[in-house]
């Protein structure tokens, strides 16, 4: 089987999967820089299945869409990117699947957004829809903060940046889970804990084991399913008793997760991949 | 070992080395990548650019 690994930068996560994937004898691996990458519309890549590593959302999102569009089988599908990488998607996604969010407002002006603010209440949360990494969250804790912070990306952001995701304040009392889903089974979870209000391990949050429950299990996997399921993260708050569906990730980051869940994340993102060409 | 293009210092790479990887110099901290490997040739890293993550 040949396996396109589309990628830009090689960071850990992505040597960990090659070491994988070199480690089996019935796997060819195909590089795919997508930096050198030229789609004509036609030519199919010399692979049987394409598993996405891009850093770019950007890329990984239209080069996914152009590998499936001449038949070629991609980890995860294009459908999945898109939804994804875009929060409003996402929830749209989570909603139309009845999976539990955070209460949310979508708006396309600032005096839109200011009103769906108030509506919530303080604190909320806006974030961009496409971004990652807990980069360009804000706490928005009372009204002169949230007029600001409206105006500055109306005024400084690109366009896209006036599209306004909302999202109710959380309090998850200094941590959230990281549940990773491969194919039909959820194989690990984290708590990510932080001091700050944004737990991501990017932004300095800890990582350490969380059991895989039941109740956690089926959450994780509705989500995926609502994205379309694959090789998914899924970030996960604890509130009210229940469990409420933050965010899923699409192009999970697992480095940090492998040593404190015990489980070979890689392996089992590489064995799935034999599943999906059948 | 290699010479990070910043600082020269030594930079040690690993023992599968791929191009794209990203490192970085202990000595100047900054970020390098693997631009080639037949001869392994480094260079800074890219900024990381507003779409990056997952």
């Amino acid at each position: 089987m040949r396996v396109g690994f589309l990628h830009s930068l090689i960071r850990k996560d992505e040597k960990l999967l090659i070491a994988e994937l070199r480690k089996r004898g019935d796997m060819e691996l195909v590089f795919l820089d997508d930096r050198r990458l030229v789609f004509d519309l036609e030519g199919r890549p010399p692979v049987d299945v394409v598993l996405e590593r891009s850093i770019n959302h950007s890329r990984a999102m239209h080069a996914l869409r152009l590998f499936e569009g001449v038949g070629t089988v991609c980890v995860n599908a294009y459908e999945v990117a898109r939804r994804c990488g875009d929060k409003i998607l996402t929830a749209a996604s989570l909603r139309d699947h009845g999976v539990p969010q955070p209460e949310v407002r979508i708006a396309f002006t600032p005096e839109s957004a200011l009103a769906a603010i108030e509506e919530l209440g303080y604190p909320a949360v806006l974030k961009p829809a496409v971004g990652s990494w807990g980069r360009l969250l804000s706490r928005v804790n009372d009204r002169d903060a949230a007029e600001t912070i409206l105006e500055h990306k109306a005024i400084l952001g690109s366009y896209h940046h006036s599209i306004f995701f909302v999202q109710r304040y959380v309090e998850k009392g200094g941590r959230d889970i990281r549940s990773f889903v491969v194919g039909d089974e959820c194989v690990a979870a984290i708590y990510r804990t932080s001091d700050h209000w944004i737990t991501n391990t990017a932004r300095g949050g800890r990582a350490s084991n969380c059991p895989v429950t039941a109740e956690l299990a089926e959450i994780s996997l509705r989500a995926a399913e609502a994205m379309g399921g694959g090789v998914l993260a899924v970030d996960i708050f604890e509130a009210g008793g229940g469990f409420l569906v933050n965010e899923v990730n699409y192009t999970m980051e697992f480095r940090n997760s492998i040593d404190v869940t015990g489980v070979n994340i890689p392996e089992r993102i590489v064995s799935y991949l034999r599943g999906v060409v059948r | 070992m290699h010479e990070c293009p910043v600082c020269e210092a030594e930079v040690p790479i690993s023992e599968d080395p791929v191009e794209g990887e990203l490192l970085e110099c202990e000595e100047c901290g900054t970020e390098l990548e693997i631009l080639a490997l037949g001869p392994i040739t480094l260079g800074e890293a890219p900024d990381a650019e507003e779409d990056w993550g997952e």
